[in-house]
């Protein structure tokens, strides 16, 4: 029987290990919710380079200043364009369907996106744009092909003329001992005010700050279930106390 | 205190009720650790009932409103977010334990007379319980909510004759709308919990009357002392209601781990498409039912050839609705002379190993995107499920039973 029973839960295993289907490979990325700089950093990005076309209409602005940390008056001043109150959920002015006629499809909203697609997804399609003339806005990328959005942060990181690399580790030559694969881009097009290392490194705190976004409460509920793990082990040496006392006349 | 103890007796049984069901109620001494599963199952009932009591105060049950009201109980709503986790996770874990206990009832032949109504109760709660779970999913009303809900419903349309007009029926329009989506919300908080409840006090009394069942299969009631108390019974109260105690502990740790940590489980508990909200237009990837459907989903798409002129598709439904509707049979196709699975023969271990094995990997191929060699597998898998309960007239007759003891061991 009890190697039933182990065989039951070591056929359950996989179940387990289950993950999304893996197209494109991607760059991997670990969001820290507790680095609250890389968060402000991002914030600053995204109101500045997403916010014109994607909306977070899930969050509101004053959340975002209290967990980040930022003084809801600097706030206000400096993260806020449409003139919202700081309550208010993070819209935007742009009208859907005249969106729909110049993308193709309307930008979609971002509040959820790193639970809809993965921190790692997020970090690779950002640094995934490279020219291509054949499509409309003059670029395409590697992790979202024919994508309708054009490349808003050419001006940091540049335009790369090829297939950047995504998802291939560097590796080391063993003849010439060059590293290869080492850059994200081989050739530019043009450059952008940020080397490589420092888009990459704005790009983590774009990401951070959209898996943020997506989860907000992380950081707090992980806090909060150490108190209630440490509740529930006490509450079973009660129980496993008790029903000992009990039992001990039972044979 | 007694006196209102008295005054209440005089006018409603309630001492009665209380020594009949768990003061005086003589369950045997040997209840090993699949007997936490039943009482776990109410503790998840009870944590399902009271969040969904608290989530339908701040939920919008409309198309336009239900996704961002899903996201403002997470965001806005104090402790919202934790009230939907518990939700959410409870229900997988219903089925977790209800799977356990089902299990527990296979392996020890719990099903078998006197109680075959208690088992017929425990089939129709599950039956009731899948519905529940699935009218639920719709109500996120995130892309998966809905080309899920499209998937299972548009099966009802493989039904020769009517099946158009029956889907149409249940979804109240020509697609999944914001009508079906009301609909399944009054199903969901009002009308199957007050079935599910129902039946659960129906498994319980059918339980208490012919008392329970335990891991060697042996009716205590046989043998009695001088007082006519079985001398393997022991009080649910108080020794299973401390013992069950201990079970809670183990189990809210394991369920707090997820909730407080993995609430997505993977993509298993909440499926990441499910965080774009539905879209009538554009359809995922791939759609995968929530992994407690995907032993039964597996099969249906297991079922691949068309016969009598009828669809495949319409024998992969009969084939799902029979896995389930034989199940009800169930306590008349075991002819063995003992119950537990410690006193029948190789042919019941070997036969249940199988069920166990492939009922579990039908449901991981249920989650997976289908290939021909996972059809394949399926196919075999489904026809092992199946002759698990055809067969069992002939190897629970034909194999050597062991000698039952006259009293527990233990």
């Amino acid at each position: 029987m009890k190697k039933l029973i182990v065989g039951l839960f070591i056929s359950l295993l996989p179940a387990l290990t289950l993950a999304a289907v893996a197209s494109a490979p991607l760059d991997n990325m670990e969001p820290d919710h507790a680095n609250k700089a890389s968060l402000q950093r991002g914030a600053a990005l995204f109101t500045n380079y997403c916010m014109g076309c994607h909306s977070m209409e899930y969050a509101r602005y004053k959340r975002v200043s209290e967990d980040l940390g930022i003084p809801a008056k600097l706030y206000e001043e400096n993260l806020i364009f449409t003139g919202a109150k700081i309550g208010e959920l993070m819209k935007n002015s742009m009208n859907k369907d005249m969106a729909a006629d110049w993308f193709g499809a309307p930008p979609p909203d971002l509040t959820l996106e790193s639970r809809l697609r993965g921190e790692d997804w997020i970090y690779s399609y950002l640094r995934g744009f490279y020219k291509d003339d054949s499509r409309p806005l003059g670029v395409n990328n590697v992790v979202f092909e024919n994508v309708g959005m054009p490349h808003v942060m050419a001006d940091l990181q540049g335009l790369c003329a090829v297939e950047p690399r995504i998802g291939v580790d560097p590796s080391v030559d063993p003849l010439s001992g060059d590293i290869r694969n080492g850059e994200v881009c081989p050739e530019w097009e043009t450059e952008g005010s940020m080397s490589p290392q420092e888009f990459n490194s704005a790009m983590y705190d774009l990401t951070n700050f959209m898996s943020y976004m997506g989860d907000p409460v992380k950081l707090e509920r992980e806090r909060l279930g150490m108190f209630a793990l440490i509740f529930v082990a006490i509450f079973f040496i009660f129980a496993y106390l008790l029903n000992r006392e009990y039992w001990k006349d039972i044979h | 205190m007694n006196k209102l103890l008295n005054w209440v007796d005089e006018r409603l049984p309630v001492v009665d009720a209380w020594n009949k069901h768990v003061g005086k109620y003589y369950a045997p001494k040997n209840f090993n650790v699949w007997y936490f599963f039943g009482s776990l199952a109410m503790l998840v009932l009870v944590n399902q009932l009271v969040t969904g009591i608290w989530l339908t105060m701040s939920y919008n049950p409309t198309a336009e409103g239900a996704f961002a009201s899903v996201e403002y109980i997470m965001r806005d709503v104090q402790w919202g977010w934790l009230l939907r986790y518990l939700h959410s996770t409870g229900a997988s874990a219903f089925f977790v334990v209800v799977y356990c206990h089902m299990f527990r009832g296979l392996m020890y032949g719990s099903y078998k007379k006197p109680r075959e109504l208690i088992w017929i109760f425990g089939m129709l709660i599950y039956l009731v319980l899948m519905a529940e779970a699935f009218m639920g999913y719709l109500l996120p009303w995130g892309q998966m909510s809905y080309w899920g809900a499209q998937v299972i419903i548009n099966l009802f349309g493989a039904i020769p004759l009517i099946g158009d007009d029956l889907s149409l029926w249940i979804r109240g329009d020509y697609l999944i709308s914001g009508i079906t989506l009301n609909r399944f919300f009054a199903l969901h908080v009002v009308a199957l919990p007050i079935v599910l409840l129902g039946l659960v006090v129906l498994h319980i009394l059918a339980l208490h009357e012919v008392g329970s069942n335990n891991p060697d299969g042996i009716d205590i009631k046989k043998n009695k002392d001088e007082n006519g108390i079985p001398k393997d019974g022991i009080p649910f109260h108080p020794y299973y209601t401390v013992h069950d105690l201990m079970g809670v502990g183990v189990f809210l740790f394991v369920f707090f781990i997820v909730v407080f940590f993995f609430p997505e489980m993977g993509g298993l508990f909440l499926e990441a498409p499910n965080f774009e909200p539905a879209n009538n237009l554009k359809t995922p990837d791939h759609i995968a039912p929530v992994w407690y459907f995907t032993p039964f989903y597996a099969m249906l798409r297991a079922v691949t050839i068309d016969l009598f002129g009828l669809d495949a598709k319409f024998w992969g439904v009969v084939v799902m609705g029979g896995a389930i509707a034989i199940l009800f049979v169930l306590p008349w196709l075991d002819k063995s002379p003992v119950r537990s699975m410690r006193y029948k023969g190789i042919f019941s271990k070997v036969a249940l190993t199988l069920f166990v094995i492939s009922f579990v990997v039908l449901g991981y191929l249920g989650i997976v995107p289908a290939t021909e060699a996972r059809t394949t597998l399926a196919q075999i898998l489904t026809t092992i499920y199946f002759l698990y309960f055809i067969l069992m007239p002939f190897y629970t007759r034909m194999e050597k039973t062991k000698s039952v003891p006259e009293r527990v061991t233990g």
